[in-house]
């Protein structure tokens, strides 16, 4: 059960890469495919904003634009599904449009998963569990020498 | 202090949840806060011995921390770090770019089609003279 750091897919289109770029990157393309509704303000560090219409409630995404090279390059980053907006561990999503014949082969990279600062492990977690079954010892011995 | 290894701490934490009684246990224990064996065995149908146990197991997962309580008994509280670790791995199959990509795909494809009906349309409409052909 590894846990994946980084998701990766190529797929190829049959649609010129200035195409695929539109439908990656305009507000009627990423609310098309990507969710249902989105608003885009195509510029490095712009933000997206994605909202997808779920049964009985909406989702919505922000994504923060990091690069924008048309019609080759587009990568972005957003919050970590489960973890708050403003948790600073965010993935980079990155397109990659290489013209193919007269189609495009588009890569989609999504990173940082694996992302857990050093700080939450050792200070949350070993150091707690480790600590508290030495300090719990200690009580118990302290309070049995006490009674 | 060696790193613990974040595959290892998901792989606690799958293995600690995946037993309905520990599962209650930390729901009683988010909803009602630091709680002993005893405060927990007068909320659920468990026998105090049988949450004993499986809060040490708990512990173990790195899901609960215990703490001394009052009159010499250890409270629990939940501890949310692993859950963190095994959250981003959860995370990671819940992007499902896989049926995005298709849906990106039947986009394209279809405004493939719409727009060369268009053309052939807009060609049959048109004059002769005025055919734009591209190639």
């Amino acid at each position: 059960m590894p846990i994946p750091n980084r998701i990766e897919r190529t797929i190829e289109l049959a649609h010129p890469p200035m195409q695929v770029w539109d439908a990656l990157t305009s507000a009627e393309g990423l609310g098309g495919w990507f969710g249902d509704r989105a608003t885009v303000d195509l510029r490095p560090g712009g933000l997206a904003h994605v909202e997808w219409d779920l049964d009985d409630n909406s989702h919505k995404a922000t994504l923060t634009i990091a690069v924008v090279e048309p019609p080759n390059r587009f990568a972005w980053s957003w919050s970590i599904q489960g973890l708050p907006d403003a948790d600073p561990r965010r993935t980079y999503v990155e397109f990659t449009l290489v013209p193919n014949g007269a189609g495009t082969r588009l890569t989609v990279v999504e990173s940082g998963f694996a992302q857990v600062p050093d700080g939450l492990l050792e200070t949350a977690y070993q150091g707690n569990v480790e600590g508290w079954r030495k300090e719990l010892a200690h009580l118990v011995s302290y309070l049995d020498a006490a009674a | 202090m060696p790193r613990p290894d974040p595959e290892a701490v998901a792989e606690a934490v799958f293995a600690a949840l995946a037993e309905p009684t520990r599962r209650s246990i930390l729901g009683a224990l988010a909803t009602h806060g630091p709680s002993t064996a005893t405060d927990l065995a007068a909320l659920l149908p468990i026998s105090r011995q049988a949450i004993t146990k499986h809060l040490e197991l708990l512990a173990d997962a790195g899901l609960v921390l215990a703490e001394p309580g009052e009159r010499r008994r250890i409270r629990y509280r939940v501890n949310a770090a692993p859950m963190t670790i095994a959250q981003t791995y959860l995370a990671a199959l819940a992007r499902d770019w896989d049926s995005k990509l298709a849906r990106l795909q039947r986009a394209l494809d279809e405004r493939a089609t719409q727009s060369s009906s268009d053309t052939a349309r807009q060609m049959a409409d048109a004059p002769a003279t005025e055919r734009d052909v591209e190639p």
